[in-house]
């Protein structure tokens, strides 16, 4: 196998199968995946995906059923887990109760065999790096909830590994300290250079703070790119239901060139352009998607712009969410739409329930799903 | 993070109910309390008075006070000249009943820490079947358990017929009315007395912990060493000490297995009580083998506490 070395990862055609006959579960299902040096990479997706049995593979915890793991560039199946230069913060954090904080920190190097006074050098610079200095003698059981999870980051961290791997370590957070947390681990991860594989339920919190995303469903990865990727172009449906709101429209390919298509959407027969992904259907049915916030009110008597579309709709219902507002619309052919439109008072004249309104969006914000 | 106010608040109420709690136990436990009050201390109490009093000349006591039960138990009187010695025969029985205690509770957690791991590591739904097995020896009585072993151990029994008939050997090993057997059957009578607690501490044993271990670079002796045990010593201390306390009094175990050859302390109890026809020499020393147990046990758990602390 080929290496870049530009992968710190390798995930290649890994499944993993739990129990046999009628207890069998595919926990993953032909997974591959190719993560780089230094990368914030976020596996995504519902509880009970997946996401989970990956990091444990990587970890060392279970082994594949078929496939191969490469960490650069060395196939890492023989290796158990302390052999293996990857280090796991735990959902539950998992620290050593019997030990203070500072000796939960050390507990990597120690069993490394590194010199003492290095293993107590290393433990004051991770508390300083996760501002714990002051707790560095208590017991684990005598800290919050969030200092835990700091010493979990600081002991994962200590050994130096090559690759630190994170199971949904913000979810037992509060919302104030959750957000706290995320923009403290991208800066460790800066700080520190080490490639973090991210695992979250959490849409919002994968796209603020990953590199690169992988959306999982039922052990298999749906789609991988980078935040706005994955946000503008979804190319499956549940990838588009599952972050954030989206509106799904059905629609009739015209035309194709390359990865533009023409549609005939079915909601009043206008004519628009999309994004055609890989592997989707080049004729016939297909579904596009349009995210809310891509759309705009058009006056009665504007045309729309060259290459945007223009729709004609109903206001059904408004939402008042304080810096925009959701027009819940119904098109021709009874579909529905949903705008979202940022409030402003400059604006002439907002639509009202009831409104017949126009909208239109660019020529570009709809994509062609997969399925 | 929680202001100070906060934390205060909060300490003072956890407090509060930790008393609650507190009360709730003694009540709930003042039963067993009064149970052990009125049958541990009672016959305590008689021996304790016993010990003090003069031997009838066919057992029993007389009810004249009399310090030779205590002084027997360290020293002897020649029966010739008077002259007071010290006894021998007795350090030497208790010597040789704590070192067979010692060794028979070392044995049983060699032999009780890797069951309780293998029962802790089953799937829960078979982990009762595990433990049931564990707990069938209880359900047939010592002496018919001893007797089994007998059966296995002495020159016509089972072990010794098979070696013979492998040619593994020409004559049957003695077994029988050594040390060793009574060391091996004390472990296999007393084995469930330590399973069971260590069980219990391992079931507790949050498996995640073992898992962060290996994940830090711990090989398995030093997840064993510095995970495993350090979290199940009170599985250890308790099983430890379940198990040293009946070796140390053990009575029918040493008897048929050692052949009563090697006195034990329990038999040698028994003797004062029967043949001896030396009732407060009897009580004074069954008194001298419980503060003997009880400072044992102070010690070690003194230690064992170190131990915890020296890691902490
Ligand atoms: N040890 C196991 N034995 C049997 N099934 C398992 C085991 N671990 C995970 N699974 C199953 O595999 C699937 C994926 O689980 P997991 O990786 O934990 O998902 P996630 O972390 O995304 O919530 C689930 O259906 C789960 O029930
Ligand atoms: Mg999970």
């Amino acid at each position: 196998m080929i290496q870049s070395a530009d992968v710190a990862v390798n995930v290649a055609g890994v499944s993993k199968i739990f129990g046999s006959g009628d207890q069998e579960v595919r926990a993953l299902d032909d997974v591959s995946v190719a993560i780089r040096q230094n990368e914030f990479f976020t596996l995504l997706g519902p509880s009970g995906c997946g996401k989970t049995t990956l990091l444990r593979l990587l970890a060392g915890f279970e082994h594949p059923t078929r496939g191969e793991i490469f960490l650069n560039g060395t196939d890492i199946a023989g290796l158990p887990p302390n052999k293996r230069p990857v280090n796991t913060v735990f959902q539950s954090y998992a620290l050593f109760p019997h030990l203070t904080v500072g000796q939960n920190i050390g507990f990597g190097l120690e069993m490394q065999g590194k010199p003492k006074a290095e293993v107590e050098q290393t433990v004051d610079a991770m508390l300083k790096l996760v501002r714990m200095e002051a707790l560095k003698k208590r017991r684990t059981s005598q800290i919050s909830g969030g200092q835990q999870q700091r010493v979990a980051l600081a002991r994962a961290l200590a050994p130096h590994p090559e690759v630190l791997l994170l199971d949904e370590p913000l979810s037992a957070l509060d919302f104030k300290l959750r957000k706290e947390m995320q923009l403290e681990l991208k800066r460790l991860q800066n700080e520190t250079g080490i490639t973090f594989i991210f695992v979250t339920h959490d849409q919002e919190e994968a796209l603020t703070m990953s590199d690169r995303i992988a959306v999982m469903r039922d052990g298999k990865i749906l789609q991988v790119g980078g935040p706005r990727e994955i946000y503008d172009r979804p190319a499956e449906r549940f990838v588009a239901d599952f972050i954030g709101d989206t509106n799904f429209l059905r629609a009739e390919i015209l035309g194709v060139d390359g990865d533009a298509a023409r549609l005939r959407l079915d909601a009043g027969g206008v004519e628009i352009a999309a994004d055609l992904p890989e592997g989707a259907a080049r004729s016939g049915a297909v579904t596009v998607v349009i995210r809310p916030e891509r759309a705009r009110f058009l006056g009665p008597d504007d045309a729309p712009p060259d290459g945007e579309s223009a729709l004609d709709a109903r206001v059904e219902q408004m939402v008042y969410f304080g810096t925009d507002t959701h027009y819940h619309l119904r098109l021709g052919g009874d579909e529905r739409f949903i705008a979202r439109i940022q409030n402003d008072e400059r604006l002439a004249r907002a639509p009202a329930e009831g409104d017949s309104v126009r909208i239109a969006f660019p020529a570009r914000a709809a994509q062609v799903l997969k399925d | 993070m929680a202001q100070p106010t906060d934390d205060a608040r909060h300490g003072h109420a956890e407090r509060e109910a930790a008393r609650r709690r507190v009360r709730a136990n003694w009540l709930l436990s003042a039963p067993a309390l009064a149970m052990l009050a009125f049958a541990a201390s009672g016959p305590l109490l008689i021996m304790l008075v016993y010990s003090f009093l003069t031997p009838g000349d066919y057992g029993g006591i007389v009810w004249k006070f009399s310090g030779e039960g205590w002084f027997q138990v360290l020293f002897s009187r020649d029966i010739f000249d008077e002259t007071v010695g010290l006894a021998d025969a007795h350090l030497t029985i208790f010597w040789r009943s704590l070192e067979l205690s010692i060794l028979t509770t070392l044995l049983a957690l060699v032999l009780g820490f890797p069951t309780a791991y293998f029962i802790a590591t089953r799937p829960r739904e078979q982990r009762a079947l595990w433990l049931f097995l564990v707990t069938i020896p209880f359900w047939t009585n010592l002496l018919i358990r001893t007797f089994a072993i007998m059966e296995l151990i002495r020159n016509e029994g089972v072990i010794n017929s098979i070696l013979l008939w492998l040619g593994v050997i020409d004559a049957p090993l003695q077994m029988m009315f050594t040390e060793g057997a009574t060391l091996v059957g004390m472990a296999y009578v007393y084995l469930p007395l330590m399973v069971l607690p260590l069980y219990a501490a391992m079931d507790r044993l949050d498996f995640r912990l073992v898992e962060a271990g290996y994940d830090l670079y711990a090989t398995r002796l030093q997840v064993l060493r510095k995970v495993i045990l350090p979290l199940v010593k009170p599985g250890v201390i308790a099983g430890s000490i379940l198990v040293f306390i009946p070796s140390l009094g053990a009575y029918v175990t040493p008897r048929l297995l050692g052949g009563g050859r090697n006195m034990m302390m329990g038999n040698f109890i028994e003797l004062q009580f029967g043949q001896g026809r030396n009732w407060p020499l009897g009580a004074a020393l069954s008194i001298t083998l419980l503060l003997v147990v009880m400072l044992a046990l102070v010690v070690y758990v003194k230690n064992a506490n170190k131990g915890g602390a020296g890691h902490g």
